[in-house]
């Protein structure tokens, strides 16, 4: 198996990620993209992982896998509170950042 | 090695289609059962690269209980549960582009850094005791670190979510 | 001596005891002072206050001790011995290879100044009793006292660049705190917000300088020392071993001294000082004497092996530390002329007498330099200490000389006698402190080359003399006006003075504001008595002009600059043994160590000479402090008693002068400088660009090229045409509003416009790395 393979694997997934970023309106499914991104950034550390030998990646990967519980917990929450004050979660209503 | 290159190639093949559904699909439900194509078979690829331990928390963690607040999270904000015309918004022309940047600048990047360098043919799997070695060993800090990550994100959570 | 025998010989051990061995505890103590305070503060009888004194009262009982153990120690090695400090370290931490210390390095330098801070935070606690009495946030405020304490103690004692970043900024934080005490006062919060983000600044400087040292140095110390290239006596060795890299070195030197610009008040960073005096008058005192302020010049004495080699100090000539010392000192002193607030005048004679440090420190005067941190912080403790008595007793908390002083002399004489103390020591006269210690740093500045800045110590010395005189004859001499006078136009008072102090609102001060001046309590006037004590003493204990024996300092302070072989197996810090190489006389003068590298050893210090004392020398500066008191002493009759109308209104009558009175009264434009040039050209471009972005690249993608050619001749129309020619004759607030205008669309509030944004600059920047790289 080559590296390459699974490096575009993963390059491939954060692109349809920052895609999925930058296009979706709603809510829910910008934080699913955004598990998109992180779960190639973990086939990347694993990927490297293997190929120095090294268990290091491993334990990155799952202290990722961790932070993202941890982003999607506080990101549906924040998408509750939002949808219970506006009455929607389309990110396009929301510029109170307006400046 | 031979399967091992088929099975990385249809899971692959796999996991890019049901991203892309990920991204287009016009139902909110749909796509994080497509998610949790994509989250399976990043399990899938772990095995591959010799890590069971992180193949079998990515199944714990991911599909079992990230999936179910995404389940969650979308009732809860009354999402219609079939199909909505208007999911996407007015950049989603500009994403395309910036997607394609992006690959072909980590493409370029990769091949010109690996070509077509191989994985070590003889993988052991890295049993699970190496890897508690690791994080309550020298990564004991960040580990400390993580812990306090989740302390505040779920009292965050609980908090942002109450009623009152 | 045999010790210049040239043979190698195994020394003594050198004096240890439980007060050196155990310093660790000084920061401690202030520490869990603090959490107490926190926790059952409010519940106590004094609320909380005794905790904070009782702690800084073991602290400075404890760094006594130690004081006196090192002064033992240093007498049980021979003249030339390097005095081995005494340290201990623990592993704190370690992630991912990087161990982390946590430990003590006691020397002379470290001992001298636990003593100090020590010493001034318990009478500046003691003073506070009274002071604060009654304030709403009692409680919080000995809790962010005794922790600042805390914080300042452990930085004095860190063994590694870690723990001294840590004590740093714990100093930071509570100096935000304090500062911003009563917060109700707008222009206390942003005095507080002002400081916090000066500092920070140039605490960017300090992190990046740790983190390059740490780099630089580790390989080194660990295989010759066996220390991580965090610990300061690592990173001391490393920089006099002539390995490291000139241009590594002298980087890590200048950002290691952006943060000390920062943290010491130094040009052109000194504008958060002044304000900082919105905080309570102990505060004051305390931070602006003897700890946060003297942090900055604290580091750059501490690793000083890293400046001394970094930028050349031994070269002569100039260097950054000197120029910008010099800078200081001269700029600032100029500023406290125009100064109506007291405190203020004292703010800025600390910003002056910091470049007073800073050049002696950047001229290789090193001794001088940190015995000036000693004696600074008596004297100026004390004045601080004095304007608060003198507002809290008799001018209704104001600290406006003009309006609500004069005259105080008689119904102050505790406050006036030591006030004309700590100034004669300011000023340098004779007998007093500050001669001499500010005297050796300008004699040994011209000592060492930097001929140019002597005369600039010397101007300085004329200017503070000339300012001080002026400020005590506001203060003490004079008709009583204002508030001293009795006039109880309380409310006015209020409305016409700064924000500083006039906390009446906040605690129950009422009654008492309505009485005439008086003499404060003892509770006040002790530590002022003291105090000024030691402001008159505490230069004898080195008083170069009565000779070689006078030089206590000299003898316990100064590391040695030997070169010492480490034997790392030793039992402990104190135990080893310490064999002293011979080191060539002749070769001294020119080289750090004695020899151009040290050959078979280590070198922790390098080797400064020091100026022979002459009488002559110190006449002259002499003539020139009693000129500028004589001087300004005469012209504030003139003006401020008799009203010479020769003197009244010269700076509206002569154009030169009122323009450099307005040049002063604005604080040379400095915050404005800050305020609207830099951030502006920081903000501006920004914007501009994201709305040129915006409007050409976005838009025009899918608008037509025709469009795109109007709005292009439309916008070098309105930009060059109308802004930039006409830009210029307009004023300053057209320009803000254009920027705010011009900045709108890109600001469109929505998140996912942002994220594209940000993602397409990154896949842009991306992709042109990688085209540029393969």
């Amino acid at each position: 198996m080559f590296v390459n393979q699974f490096l575009f694997l993963a390059a491939v997934l954060f692109c349809i990620g920052v895609y999925g970023v930058v296009a979706r309106k709603n809510a829910v499914l910008m934080l699913m993209s955004i598990e998109l991104i992180l779960n190639s950034v973990n086939i990347n550390l694993l990927t490297f992982a293997l190929r120095n030998g090294s268990p290091d990646g491993h334990t990155f990967a799952l202290y990722i896998i961790a932070v993202a519980a941890a982003e999607v917990g506080v990101g549906l929450g924040l998408v509750l509170l939002v949808y219970r004050n506006k009455k929607t979660i389309s990110l396009d209503d929301l510029s109170e950042m307006r400046g | 090695m031979i399967a091992q290159n088929i099975g990385f190639w249809i899971i692959a093949l796999m996991m890019i289609g049901a991203a892309l559904r990920v991204v287009t699909t016009n139902n909110v439900v749909h796509a994080a059962l497509w998610l949790v194509v994509v989250l399976s078979g990043a399990a899938g690829q772990y095995i591959l690269l010799a890590a069971e331990f992180v193949a079998i928390t990515q199944v714990l963690v991911y599909i079992g209980a990230v999936m179910v607040l995404f389940l969650f999270g979308t009732m809860l904000t009354r999402a219609r549960i079939g199909a909505e015309s208007d999911l996407n918004n007015s950049y989603k022309k500009l994403g395309i582009p910036v997607g394609l940047i992006m690959l072909v600048a980590m493409g370029l990047a990769l091949t010109d850094s690996f070509g077509d360098e191989r994985l070590p043919e003889s993988a052991t799997v890295v049993s699970t005791q190496e890897i508690s070695d690791q994080i309550f060993g020298p990564y004991l800090l960040p580990f400390w670190a993580l812990s306090f990550v989740l302390l505040a994100a779920v009292v965050g959570a609980i908090v942002l979510a109450r009623k009152d | 001596m045999n010790i210049f025998s040239g043979e190698t010989e195994v020394l003594a051990p050198l004096a240890t005891g439980w007060f050196l061995e155990n310093a660790w505890l000084i920061p401690v103590i202030p520490a869990i002072a603090f959490a107490l305070i926190i926790l059952i503060g409010k519940r106590l009888p004094m609320k909380g206050s005794e905790l904070g004194v009782l702690s800084m009262f073991g602290s400075l009982v404890l760094s006594a001790g130690a004081g006196y153990q090192w002064i033992q120690r240093t007498n049980s090695a021979t003249e030339e011995q390097f005095v081995a400090p005494v340290i201990k370290s623990w592993n704190w931490w370690q992630s991912g290879g990087f161990e982390f210390g946590i430990g003590q390095h006691i020397d002379g330098l470290s001992v001298l100044v636990l003593f100090v801070v020590a010493f001034i935070s318990t009478l500046v606690q003691v003073y506070s009793l009274e002071y604060l009495r009654g304030d709403r946030r009692y409680t919080h405020f000995f809790a962010a006292l005794t922790l600042f304490s805390g914080g300042m103690l452990a930085m004095v004692l860190a063994d590694n660049t870690i723990l001294f970043l840590l004590g740093w900024e714990i100093m930071g934080l509570c100096s935000f705190m304090l500062i911003g005490h009563w917060w109700e006062e707008d222009a206390n919060s942003r005095a507080a917000l002002k400081a916090f983000f000066t500092v920070r600044t140039g605490d960017m400087g300090l992190l990046v300088g740790i983190s390059m040292l740490y780099f630089a140095a580790n390989d080194w110390t660990q295989e010759n020392l066996g220390l991580s290239g965090f610990s300061i006596r690592g990173i001391s060795a490393w920089a006099l071993s002539g390995e490291p890299n000139s241009t590594v070195i002298m980087i890590a030197a200048i950002a290691l001294f952006i943060a000390c610009i920062g943290k010491s008040g130094q040009f052109p960073l000194h504008t958060w000082l002044p304000d900082a005096m919105a905080g309570p008058t102990p505060v004051s005192s305390l931070l602006h004497s003897s700890t946060m302020v003297v942090a900055g010049v604290f580091l750059v004495a501490r690793l000083y092996p890293v400046f001394y080699v970094g930028l050349d100090i031994p070269g002569g000539g100039g260097n950054l530390i000197v120029i910008i010392g010099g800078i200081t000192i001269v700029i600032s002193a100029a500023l406290a002329f125009v100064q109506n607030d007291i405190k203020r005048v004292l703010a800025y004679s600390t910003v002056s007498q910091l470049g007073y440090m800073m050049l002696g420190l950047g001229a290789g005067a090193w001794l001088p330099a940190v015995f000036h941190i000693f004696t600074h912080a008596f004297f100026k403790a004390c004045l601080f200490l004095g304007a608060g008595s003198i507002s809290h007793s008799a001018s209704h908390h104001s600290f406006d000389m003009k309006k609500d002083m004069g005259g105080l002399r008689k119904v102050m004489p505790i406050t006036f006698v030591t006030w004309i103390v700590s100034t004669l020591a300011l000023c340098g006269v004779f007998p007093f402190s500050g001669f001499f210690s500010k005297d050796e740093i300008i004699d040994n500045v011209g000592y060492n080359g930097y001929n140019t800045f002597m005369i600039i110590g010397l101007v300085g010395a004329f200017m503070t003399a000339a300012y001080m005189t002026r400020a005590t004859y506001l203060t003490f001499f004079g008709e009583p006006r204002g508030a001293s006078a009795g006039h109880a136009d309380h409310g006015d008072a209020h409305a016409s003075h700064d924000a500083h102090d006039n906390h009446d609102s906040h605690d129950n001060h009422d009654a008492h504001s309505a009485s005439t001046p008086h003499e404060s309590g003892l509770l006040i006037t002790v530590p002022l008595m003291i105090l000024a004590v030691l402001a008159m003493s505490s230069g004898f204990l080195n008083a170069t002009p009565f000779g070689e024996s006078w030089e206590r300092m000299k003898l316990w302070v100064e590391p040695r600059p030997a070169e010492v072989i480490e034997e790392t197996h030793s039992g402990g810090p104190g135990e080893s043994l310490i064999i002293n190489l011979p080191s060539s006389e002749e070769g001294a003068a020119k080289t750090v160590c004695g020899s151009a590298q040290p050959e078979s050893g280590v070198c922790y210090a390098p080797k400064l000479k020091h100026a022979p004392f002459k009488w002559s020398k110190a006449m002259i500066s002499m003539v020139i402090v009693f000129l500028g008191i004589a001087i300004s002493w005469i012209l504030s009759m003139l003006l401020f008693t008799k009203r010479d109308p020769r003197l009244v209104g010269l700076t509206q009558r002569v154009k030169v002068l009122g323009f450099g009175h307005k040049l002063l009264v604005n604080k040379y434009y400095l915050d404005d400088f800050y305020e609207k040039v830099i951030v502006r050209t920081v903000a501006y471009p920004i914007s501009r660009a994201a709305y040129w972005f915006n409007q050409n690249i976005l838009d025009g993608i899918l608008h037509s090229f025709a469009n795109n050619t109007r709005k292009i001749s439309e916008w070098v129309y309105k930009n060059v045409d109308q802004r930039v020619v006409d830009g210029t004759v307009n004023n300053s607030a057209t320009f803000t509003k254009s920027v705010g205008t011009a900045a709108q669309p890109s600001q469109s509030g929505k998140v996912s416009q942002y994220g594209a944004l940000l993602f397409s600059a990154a896949a842009v920047a991306a992709l042109v790395l990688v085209i540029i790289n393969t």
